[in-house]
């Protein structure tokens, strides 16, 4: 059945999306972006839910039912969370559309008429819908559990490659046995269906969790295409584009991730940082110098220009605000503060971005990687806060490193380098961090927040 | 083969679709500033819970004493619209901050 106004609308909504979408690429539009999608996802909705269809019962109640449950959870769960917790919220909220995929093509199968060709399109585009949106699913809990924090690296499995090859073989045939079967066997799709699931944690596990944003995004694009899939099945156009453009978007996304670390998506997938470097740091003196906070003042009050260099460990802390009062402090006595934003500091890209924007600092002040390499040589001092392999020289140096050809941050041009670190762990991806063993580097140990606390203090004292 | 070949008459104005849908993205995005990769990314992801209408077709054509499918399919609903509203909800979040510092 169809209606022509009904049609007209679903085609609008598309636009909205699409005009969403641009706008959300640029910083003056992206808010209204935001909204203007959010507006067409309303009314995609709405023009479902009154669709005429064949033999409908509609049932709203179970339908309002759920729109309120999820809304509900979904609005609670985006106001409480944290910034710094942001990205696993994201990749949280990515599971569940990819489970709603799974879920919808598990029923199709279940519902399949009596007499339906297995060998059809029709049923290879519910198998599609399954596999891809089971990966989302399982995989996007896995990065969300790294990123929390409850799954470690250290969960590592016994040759991945191997694996994930069995693995998507043991996918490959199922749906072909599945497929050359005279009739529905449902035994077989659950089996399906299990292997999938278990193929999205295998798929996820042995990456590095410093390699979860790309994963994020790449999952993303994987909900995108499992809702198209899932659109193909009903042919229904608005989630078929709607899918179509997030897969695309988001693969672009994911590309542009990865040159930001100078890898490719294959090296990530494949590779991932696999524990500590092999020969980190060979040649250089492993003696660390302890900077104290009057000290590291007076020089920082004293300095012309002073580079500060965000990282997780800020975020973690909740040291934007106290390091924008430090910056405030600094301009007060005549210092001149930027900031050196590294691509992938953080979990995120622009990560760093959103958080000292919380805590209004001047979108001036903040450099991309490459300004802010051509201004190191003129700076005085450089503040490392809580980041790590963002400014590790073995990114340049050592040919055995993991993260080699990585570009980064290099704050060795500048005078001084103070580090703001908890403790000499290294970073995220594991490995050594040949910096804090340098001739200008000094180490203030300490919570971020506590050391840029008393370092505002004695500027203002001194 | 002959199949393949019907299937793609039957399909030829879907694989339009397909094709003008894949460059749309691809291109709706390619120039974007780094400090938008999180928001986007994340806007991008409340989009995907579109998936949250097969949920709604789902239920609609289900007969309403077929209480399993009916829970599965609320339960769909219910997870693709905490995809749909958190997403869009956390990346209005992330802009607002955006938009505290131009004042």
């Amino acid at each position: 059945m169809e209606n022509p106004i009904l049609d007209f609308l679903y085609l609008v909504c598309i636009i909205l999306f699409i005009i969403g979408l641009k706008r959300l690429s640029h910083p003056d539009t992206a808010k209204k972006g935001n909204m203007i999608a959010g507006f067409g996802m309303g009314a995609a909705i709405l023009i479902t839910m009154f669709y005429p269809m064949e033999n409908e019962s509609n049932n709203y109640l179970w339908i309002v039912g759920g729109l309120i449950l999820g809304g509900i959870i979904g609005f609670t769960a985006a106001k409480k969370v944290k910034m710094t917790a942001m990205p696993e919220m994201v990749s949280l909220f990515n599971g569940l559309g990819g489970a709603c995929s799974m879920l919808i093509a598990a029923v199709e199968f279940y519902n399949l008429p009596e007499g339906t060709p297995m060998m059809s399109t029709e049923v290879l585009t519910i198998i599609f819908a399954l596999f891809v949106g089971s990966i989302a699913f399982t995989g996007s809990i896995v990065a969300w559990g790294k990123l929390d924090g409850f799954l470690r690296d250290s969960l590592v499995l016994p040759a991945p490659q191997v694996i994930n090859i069995i693995m998507l073989v043991a996918v490959l045939v199922l749906s072909g046995f599945i497929m050359v079967q005279p009739e529905l066997n449902f035994t077989l799709v659950i089996i399906l269906l299990i292997v999938c699931l278990v193929y999205g944690i295998t798929f996820v596990t042995p990456i590095g969790g410093g390699d979860m944003p790309v994963v994020i995004s790449l999952l993303n694009s994987f909900t995108g295409i499992a809702a198209a899939g899932a659109g193909l099945i009903y042919g229904n156009q608005v989630m078929i584009v709607g899918g179509i453009i997030v897969g695309a978007s988001g693969t672009i996304l994911t590309v542009l991730m990865c040159q930001a670390m100078n890898r490719s998506l294959f090296n990530v997938i494949i590779g991932g940082f696999s524990g500590s470097g092999s020969s980190s740091g060979s040649d250089r003196e492993q003696v660390v110098k302890e900077a104290s906070h009057s000290d590291t003042a007076i020089q920082l009050k004293y300095s012309n220009k002073v580079m500060v260099v965000p990282g997780y460990g800020l975020a973690v802390a909740q040291a934007q605000h106290i390091c924008h009062d430090l910056e405030k402090a600094l301009e007060n006595e005549g210092v001149e503060v930027k900031y050196a934003i590294h691509p992938v500091a953080g979990r995120m890209p622009g990560h760093m971005n959103v958080l000292l924007a919380e805590a209004d600092v001047p979108y001036p002040k903040l450099l991309e990687l490459e300004e802010a390499n051509e201004q190191m040589s003129t700076t005085d001092m450089v503040l490392v806060i809580g980041a790590n392999d963002v400014v590790n020289p073995a990114a340049k140096e050592d040919t055995g490193s993991p993260i080699y050809g990585m570009p980064i941050l290099d704050v060795e041009l500048a005078g001084t380098v103070i580090v703001l670190k908890r403790s000499m762990r290294p970073g995220y991806a594991g490995i050594e961090n040949p910096l804090f063993f340098g001739e200008k580097t000094k180490m203030l140990f300490g919570d971020a927040k506590d050391s840029l606390g008393k370092l505002k203090e004695e500027v203002g004292n001194a | 083969m002959d199949s393949i070949l019907q299937f793609i008459i039957d399909n030829i104005e879907m694989l339009y679709i397909l094709v003008f849908a894949i460059f749309l993205g691809m291109e709706v995005i390619s120039k974007v500033p780094t400090v938008l990769h999180t928001p986007l990314m994340s806007g991008a992801n409340a989009i995907s819970g579109v998936v949250v209408i097969g949920a709604i077709i789902l239920i609609r054509n289900t007969n309403p004493g077929n209480y399993i499918m009916l829970i599965i399919g609320m339960l769909g609903i219910a997870l693709a619209t905490v995809n749909v509203i958190g997403g869009f909800a956390v990346t209005d979040r992330m802009l607002h901050m955006f938009k505290k510092k131009k004042k």
